[in-house]
């Protein structure tokens, strides 16, 4: 019994390998339609909120563009555009960037800008900010990041873009200064790049549409 | 049979808790415990894997070699966390991105390899699974306990966030007060709960024995 020769051991190793391969191949089966359902409807569902109140006609994930680096948004990866249209006309960006300064790491960001310009909307979509403190940026625990509804590069000045603690417009979080000092940068310079590249974004080609599900099969 | 499951359940849930005795598994219980509902589904999530994981490795330990086992459990292992981390990502997407890391890292979760050498490997498929069952409802209870106590004292709240689990529109569960002592929520209150329900525990036990008659106990050695 103790000499049982090495293949012996070799093959048992091998055909439970196998065996446990499969089982994951199946439940990868079972499961992969589902999991990029649920992707693109959350992306679907987290979109929504940044566009309150404008009106769009067209799929907000289809007129996807990658910015690759370097450029001067928010982040050291790439940054996402969503371009939103109603009856083909232009209408809003989404933008989704990262603000690096973050508490505890990058904070990623949703922002919404009208063709005007203005705010139409900003959510955290991942952060790792401290519960309790710095996660009321999130809206299921206070209403703080609303602020910047309607908001533009002309209210408040550029200059008054900062948290009130150092002088500017925008409220805090009690407890929590560097979480909304790091948004409030990231929105601004948000906004500063949508002025200088408007028409630039809408005139770009949209990211190939097999860029997401390309490596299925 | 009955007083054997019953044996085997008292085993897991109160005598041999992974967690509260073996003090097995601290990194996810640590870790996750912020809520009760992170509690109840990374519970859910441990016990289908030690359920499983027990079941293949008691069925399949007449063809182990010895020398070649701990390969084995560690394939078999993680084979069964990739599963259930594809099934929390295409039924529990909510929690499955609340757990994070954690739902992978169940791999590293020494309960679970610990009940496959301890036990699985030598006791009957039915047994196995029972044992399963017991400890993971043992770890599942304690993580529950936990999370609840620190999302109580913590953030004020109770059973917020079900809706990660059950569906539906988000829930801010039971509100108790405005703001908690946030400590709790932090890892530091992570230590001091786990801290009291072990003291808890201990001193439970003691009243028991000292109500009843003193009989003298074989010495129970601890797996660590």
């Amino acid at each position: 019994m103790t000499d049982r020769p090495v293949w012996k051991s070799g093959v048992t190793l091998a055909v439970i390998a196998a065996i446990c391969t499969a089982l994951v191949a199946l439940t990868f089966q079972l499961t992969a339609q589902r999991i990029t359902d649920n992707e693109k409807a959350f992306l679907e569902r987290n979109l929504q909120p940044a566009l309150a109140g404008l009106f769009f006609d067209s799929p907000v994930t289809e007129s996807r563009l990658t910015i690759p680096q370097p450029h001067e948004l928010p982040g050291t990866e790439s940054a996402i555009v969503y371009r939103v249209y109603a009856s083909e006309e232009p209408v809003a960006a989404l933008f989704v960037v990262s603000a690096r300064d973050g508490y505890a790491g990058p904070i990623r960001l949703l922002i919404g800008v009208a063709m005007d310009g203005s705010i139409t909307g900003v959510r955290v979509l991942e952060h790792r900010e401290t519960p309790g403190l710095g996660d009321r940026v999130e809206t299921t625990k206070s209403d703080w990041i609303l602020q910047f509804d309607g908001r533009s590069l002309r209210d408040p000045e550029p200059g008054n873009w900062k948290i009130r603690g150092d002088g500017g417009s925008f409220d805090q979080l009690t407890g929590a200064s560097i979480t909304p000092r790091a948004i409030v940068k990231a929105v601004k310079a948000t906004l500063t790049y949508f002025a200088a590249n408007r028409d630039a974004l809408f005139t770009a080609p949209a990211d190939p549409v097999d860029d997401d599900s390309g490596d299925e099969d | 049979m009955a007083g054997g499951v019953i044996n085997r359940l008292r085993n897991g849930l109160w005598r041999d808790n992974p967690g509260l005795v073996q003090l097995l598994g601290l990194c996810p219980l640590l870790a996750v415990t912020a809520t009760f509902v992170n509690g109840l589904g990374l519970g859910l999530a441990t016990l289908a894997v030690l359920v499983a994981s027990n079941a293949l490795v008691s069925a399949t330990r007449r063809w182990i070699q010895p020398e070649i086992r701990v390969p084995i459990y560690v394939l078999i292992i993680a084979s069964l966390v990739t599963c259930i981390e594809l099934i929390f990502k295409a039924w529990f997407p909510d929690l499955d991105r609340t757990l994070g890391i954690f739902v992978p890292l169940i791999v590293t979760n020494c309960a679970i390899v610990a009940r496959a050498e301890l036990y699985a490997s030598r006791n009957p498929i039915g047994a196995s699974i029972l044992d399963g069952i017991a400890m993971g409802l043992g770890f599942a209870m304690l993580l529950m306990t936990i999370g609840a106590f620190r999302e109580v004292i913590g953030q004020g709240t109770l059973f917020a966030r079900m809706d990660m689990l059950i569906g539906g529109e988000p829930m801010r569960g039971l509100v108790l007060a405005d703001q908690g002592w946030l400590l709790m929520v932090l890892p530091p209150g992570a230590f001091f709960s786990l801290a009291l329900a072990i003291a808890a525990k201990n001193a439970i036990d003691r009243r028991r024995l000292e109500s009843k008659a003193p009989i003298p106990r074989r010495a129970r050695k601890l797996n660590r």
